[in-house]
């Protein structure tokens, strides 16, 4: 399981204080306790209430940067943003995210290519958020298909279904776990999967229960990625179990410590 | 259409393993041994590197073995009396690059030797022979916890590799290679459970993965050696895939198991059928080492100069598919 930490973004007050006030300390223990807890990337994105984004996710990336050595996933929605962040990287970064619009392919699939980036694909467009397996599926093939004309390795592709809370979708969620699975049959090679996982539990109230039964739930279907919480230890611990489970790690007694030694 | 082969790409790798320091390195080995760093399975030379070839480690007692079949005995004669010289006749008859010296007399029931007297030994076998050093306890827990931090001690900075520490006895062993600067076996019973779990429990104690072997306890062939094999088989495919808590060098006890089947020691007259026993040991021995070295084996401890030699020689083959 490859796992995001999203707790660096703006839009938590601690570290859209700490982007204000150009505090690195701040940032750069938010980065490392989630490394500890077993990120194996991170995410960052500056907040809703940055004024200059295109010079603070620069000024992010180096300050973590500073203290690991972890790929990070620069998240914006603007273009200009997401390529600052990828200029001030020195290893393969993740750009979080395009649509499956054609106008937001066109600028994201080669501006991946030129910095040699993963590429997360939401299966959305400017028509809204689909409401069904097939809508994410035809979703899906546009990104894949826009991928492999322009020669962006689909390895490097990551899908992203979409995920709805579930006290406002409930029905969908069958059709999400499906769609993560039949992503993964629709190309060849076949792209990885990876959902923001937090949304799933948005405005209940058992979010860390919601979110870990979700997760392990996911992965059965074959998820490879996920952008969480890694504090949330609980949740962590669901997800090593699981790879157990689907004999992805090898048992011993002590699964979880090897799991975060890796 | 031409056919196109599917390579595996493996993201993990074993880890690299050092046996013996030289001068420089602060020791007084004439060379060092590395084994590991394989980045794709044994010889699959398209998939990744295998930097460092198997490599044979004969097989040296500090007393002489009273049950080795008569071919063993045979071969090695008078010198199985004399520790000193039988290590001395492997490296310069048999051009032994590695000893595994067994402190076998160490044992209550066989000689009983203080740690004292077994630090001496290990002391005037580094003075006599100049290659990389494995050294084995008798077997005995409460013993070996006295004896190999003695022999641990007399030989500080020679990076040897000492062994074995199991699951509920690693303790004491591991303080010692840590602090004398040598590298570890850990021993499991054919689980790759514990051998995984046992890998965590001596690297939390301080000691780095890097620095330790696993002996996955094997069978000799027809004696379950497919049960090993398979687990061996299972670790290398999880460490090439990244979990780097089963990302060591096997260490395989080869000759100890061989010669142990009764088709390898059992005489001609009890078995005419068989052939000469001169020639089913060997055999044995050797198709128990070359199976192994498929699965993954890094290191084969060995008895019989002719099967080592053998074994060599298929290593070499082996190897030579790399270019």
């Amino acid at each position: 399981m490859f796992i995001i930490g999203e707790l660096i973004n703006g839009m938590y007050k601690n570290i859209g204080k700490a982007i204000k006030e150009k505090d690195k300390a701040v940032i750069q223990r938010c980065a490392l306790a989630q490394v500890q807890a077993g990120a194996d990337a991170l995410d960052v994105n500056c907040g809703p209430a940055s004024s200059n984004p295109v010079s603070d996710i620069q000024w992010l990336a180096e300050a973590i940067q500073e203290v690991t050595d972890r790929p990070l996933a620069i998240d914006s929605s603007r273009p200009q943003v997401i390529e600052a962040g990828l200029k001030a990287l020195k290893n393969k970064g993740i750009i979080n995210s395009t649509t499956a619009d054609t106008e937001k392919l066109n600028t994201l699939v080669p501006l991946a290519k030129k910095y040699n980036a993963k590429l997360i694909g939401l299966t959305i467009s400017a028509k809204g958020i689909p409401q069904n397996k097939d809508q994410r599926l035809e979703l899906a093939a546009n990104i894949i298909g826009t991928c492999v004309d322009s020669g962006f390795p689909l390895e490097d592709l990551y899908l992203d279904p979409i995920v709805m809370p579930v006290n406002v979708a409930q029905s969908q969620m069958k059709d999400i776990l499906e769609a993560i699975h039949e992503f993964k049959i629709i190309a060849e090679p076949p792209v990885k999967t990876i959902v923001g996982l937090s949304n799933v539990s948005q405005g209940t109230c058992a979010r860390s229960l919601i979110n870990r039964t979700f997760a392990t739930m996911a992965v059965a279907f074959g998820l490879d990625a996920a952008i969480l919480d890694p504090l949330d230890s609980e949740l962590v611990d669901a997800l090593i179990a699981t790879e157990l489970i689907l004999n992805k790690q090898i048992y011993c007694d002590s699964f979880l410590t090897a799991y975060r030694k890796k | 259409m031409a056919q196109e082969l599917m390579l595996e790409e493996w993201p993990g790798a074993v880890f690299t393993v050092t046996i013996g320091a030289t001068k420089e390195e602060g020791g007084s080995r004439k060379h060092t041994i590395k084994v590991g760093g394989q980045t794709a399975l044994p010889f699959l030379f398209p998939e990744g590197t295998m930097p460092h070839r198997p490599v044979i480690a004969y097989e040296v007692w500090d007393t002489a073995p009273l049950d080795w079949p008569q071919e063993l005995q045979k071969t090695y004669a008078d010198t199985l009396k004399d520790p000193l010289s039988w290590a001395e006749k492997c490296v310069k008859e048999y051009n032994a690059k590695i000893l595994c010296v067994k402190l076998q007399g160490a044992h209550p029931d066989f000689g009983n030797k203080t740690p004292d007297e077994e630090a001496k030994f290990i002391a005037q076998l580094l003075k006599r022979i100049d290659v990389p050093l494995i050294i084995l306890g008798c077997g005995d827990d409460t013993k070996d916890n006295l004896v190999l931090p003695a022999c641990a001690h007399a030989a500080r900075n020679e990076r040897c590799l000492i062994g074995d520490a199991v699951q509920d006895n690693y303790k004491t062993l591991t303080a010692s290679v840590l602090a004398d600067g040598h590298n570890i076996i850990a021993e499991s019973p054919i689980d790759i459970n514990i051998a995984k779990q046992l890998n965590i429990l001596i690297s939390d104690m301080g000691l780095p993965l890097e620095r330790i072997a696993i002996n996955p306890t094997i069978g000799a062939l027809g004696y379950g050696l497919e049960y090993a094999y398979s687990i061996m088989e299972r670790a290398r495919l999880a460490a090439l895939a990244g979990d780097k808590t089963v990302a060591m060098p096997f260490i395989c006890f080869v000759a100890a198991e061989a010669w142990r089947a009764k088709e390898a020691k059992a005489s001609s007259a009890e078995f005419p059928i068989w052939g000469p026993e001169s020639e089913r040991g060997i055999a044995w021995e050797a198709m128990t080492a070359a199976a192994l070295i498929q699965t993954g084996a890094d290191i084969l401890v060995m008895r019989h100069p002719k099967a080592a030699e053998k074994v060599n020689n298929y290593i070499d083959e082996l190897m030579q598919k790399e270019q």
